[in-house]
């Protein structure tokens, strides 16, 4: 049985509980309803008329290539900033698990990145991948490569999907580094006295125990490459070159704010709403039901 | 099955010396057991026998082979551990495998040894459930079984025991010890527990500080304790210490109580010396009133225990004396006449070590001289 607290006024209660919902109301419940209405209207360049159109807007977006387009490089984006912010902040937080010195000093440096703004660390990338400026670019073209993510459109994605994993990894390598420093030590001493090597260890005990963290994160760098990526495409490549790098959220950006097409950028934040939504209610299923042990 | 041999253990971490330089040599299929209170080094001792940690000086020797240099895995030990330390992911069936089939051995092998080892345990029915689904005891056995199957030179017991309730823990102790002798493997087993030491123990290595203080028999630590600590830490409850002077040129023991008791012999090379005696709670003897040389106690507390009760009292000196008595429990506040009989006291020096009488005469000339 749950305790149950009595209030001695009705009042009391509602009043508590009106700052969160105003907060919630006007910056979620809202613009989200907003989004919604948005989605069966068009209006026309100059914003005079406006007109019901039912699910029409959804209709051109499912036969829109350009969309499916920038669907498929979503996805193709989002897989590779989570491979590489989950694989990358793991194998740092192995590294840091062990007793080295000055751990505390390490650990504080590798959280930094999660500190800077997107479009901070966009610049920072720009400065290593830029053609003619950049280290990484520079060296690039000088030793034969043709580096330039302002025309190549694979290049464009390989230094999106770098940069956002950059400012990943260091979320990631603390939620790795307290589900490490959360297995008993005795249960990895009875896998070395079974005669378990390092590596059979890692692979046969330690990986299958963080399983609870790795699906955790999972679920938020899938969310984060989804919709959180926004400011860095937007300073390094602005979804360019020829909508190589053009996310769902970018689109959603562009045709809403800059080709002023409200209807149809209502209708993709819609999509984006129910995928997020989606992702949520997976993860509390499987949370809930426990991913390995 | 291996013989064990410590030579000169000793370790630091930093500056804090752990253990000072421990030797010890276990025959094939004996069962030591290393008892001291917490903080003395035991279970360091233990896992340097393991190899999880190493040595800052001595050698670990396995079956005659030096491996103080090897890695856990190429040790061949299995351990136990207080919190079990098993593989929560993993199926009872998967927990035992695992060190056979790192082994490499065949897949109908590993069924067969599995399941004789479960049969043997009564584990046979849980096979297929995880470890958060059993009981604390059936998780010790799962413990236990791990350690079996891979049919190691050497178990190795960081107090297994510990984590059980009082009854399982009974039942359990009696388990192991029956198993260690149908197995028949060298075993090194770590408690604080007197009790599980004095009935597991083929040999008793009694730790204080880092060092072994005594290496002995259950029986031999509880009748000659080599020092004041294993006489204290070893019987429940405790050996009573009195403070007294040698006098009569060692033939007998003054007691500040006030008594003095002749001794069967002087101590060797003591004839006039401050020391303490100790008398173990059974060991008093409740006299009528009247007896000679019977020294007043003040009964200050009685503890019934059913078959016999705990008397705790007050001797004329001030000093404590409990005595265990099975057919006696007086009312607290009266006075109980006791005798301390010569044959059961034991002397340690000021330096705390146990005094040794010079030679031990017949039992006649015992009863002469104390009468």
């Amino acid at each position: 049985m749950r305790k149950k607290v009595i209030f001695p006024q009705i009042g009391l209660p509602y009043l508590l509980l009106l700052p969160q919902l105003a907060i919630t109301s006007v910056f979620f419940f809202l613009p989200a309803g907003q989004a919604i209405w948005f989605s069966f209207l068009r209006q026309d360049a100059f914003g005079i008329r406006t007109e019901f159109v039912g699910f029409e807007n959804f209709v051109e977006l499912v036969q829109d290539p350009l969309y499916l387009e920038s669907l498929w490089i979503t996805l193709v984006f989002s897989f590779w900033v989570t491979a590489l912010a989950m694989s990358v902040a793991l194998g740092l937080a192995v590294l840091a698990d062990r007793h080295i010195r000055g751990a505390t000093a390490y650990k504080t440096l590798l959280i930094w990145p999660y500190a800077i703004a997107p479009a901070v660390a966009a610049v920072l990338w720009i400065f290593i991948f830029h053609p003619q400026v950049g280290l990484l670019g520079r060296f690039l073209n000088g030793i034969g490569v043709a580096w330039d993510y302002k025309l190549n459109g694979t290049q464009a994605l390989i230094t999106v999907v770098v940069a956002s994993a950059w400012k990943q990894v260091s979320y990631n390598f603390l939620f790795f580094l307290a589900g490490l420093q959360s297995i008993p030590r005795s249960v990895l001493e009875a896998a070395a006295i079974d005669g378990a090597s390092p590596a059979r260890r890692f692979w046969t005990v330690v990986f299958p125990l963080l399983s609870p963290t790795t699906f955790f994160l999972l679920v938020i760098n899938l969310t984060y490459a989804f919709f959180d990526t926004f400011g860095v495409i937007d300073a390094l490549t602005k979804g360019g070159p020829a909508k190589a790098t053009t996310t769902l959220i970018y689109r959603a950006y562009i045709d809403g704010r800059v080709n002023l097409d409200l209807g149809s950028s209502s209708a993709q934040s819609v999509v984006l709403m129910l995928a997020v939504i989606a992702l949520t209610a997976v993860q509390f299923r499987f949370i809930e039901r426990k991913v390995h042990y | 099955m291996a013989t064990l041999e410590l030579r000169g253990i000793r370790k630091s971490f930093g500056d804090v010396h752990v253990l000072h330089g421990i030797d010890l040599q276990v025959a094939e299929g004996e069962f030591i057991v290393i008892v001291g209170a917490s903080g003395c080094g035991k279970s360091t001792l233990l896992r340097i026998v393991a190899g999880l940690e190493t040595a800052t000086e001595g050698r670990v020797l396995i079956g005659g082979v030096d491996v103080t240099r090897l890695e856990p895995k190429d040790r061949d030990i299995a351990m136990v551990f207080q919190n079990y330390a098993l593989y929560p992911h993993m199926s009872v069936f998967d927990n035992m495998a695992y060190g056979l089939r790192i082994r490499g051995l065949p897949r109908a092998e590993i069924e067969q040894r599995v399941r004789r080892t479960a049969e043997m345990l009564g584990l046979g029915e849980l096979l297929r459930r995880k470890p958060r689904e059993l009981s604390g005891g059936q998780r010790q056995r799962v413990a236990m079984g791990r350690a079996i199957v891979r049919e190691p030179k050497l178990f190795l017991f960081d107090e297994p025991l510990s984590n059980l309730d009082a009854k399982l823990r009974v039942q359990m102790r009696a388990e192991i010890k029956r198993l260690q002798r149908r197995l028949g493997v060298t075993s090194l087993y770590v408690t604080h527990d007197q009790v599980e030491a004095m009935t597991l123990g083929d040999r008793l290595v009694v730790m204080n500080g880092g060092r072994a203080e005594q290496v002995a028999t259950p029986m031999e630590v509880w009748r000659e304790p080599a020092n004041m600590y294993v006489a204290g830490f070893i019987g429940a409850p405790a050996m009573n210490f009195l403070h007294g002077r040698l006098c009569s040129e060692g033939n007998a023991v003054d007691l500040r109580a006030g008594c003095a008791i002749a001794l069967a012999a002087p101590p060797a090379g003591v004839k006039d010396a401050e020391v303490t005696v100790g008398i173990r709670p059974e060991h008093v003897r409740i006299v009528g009133n009247g007896t000679v040389g019977a020294i007043p106690l003040k009964v200050d507390l009685v503890e019934p225990l059913g078959a016999e009760s705990l008397i705790h009292g007050i001797l004329p000196s001030g000093e404590g004396l409990t005595v265990r008595a099975s057919d006696c429990s007086p009312f607290a506040g009266t006075t109980l006449p006791v005798v301390l009989p010569a044959e059961h006291l034991h002397l340690f020096g000021e330096d705390g070590r146990r005094l040794r009488l010079a030679h031990a005469r017949s039992a006649t000339a015992r009863v002469r001289a104390g009468a």
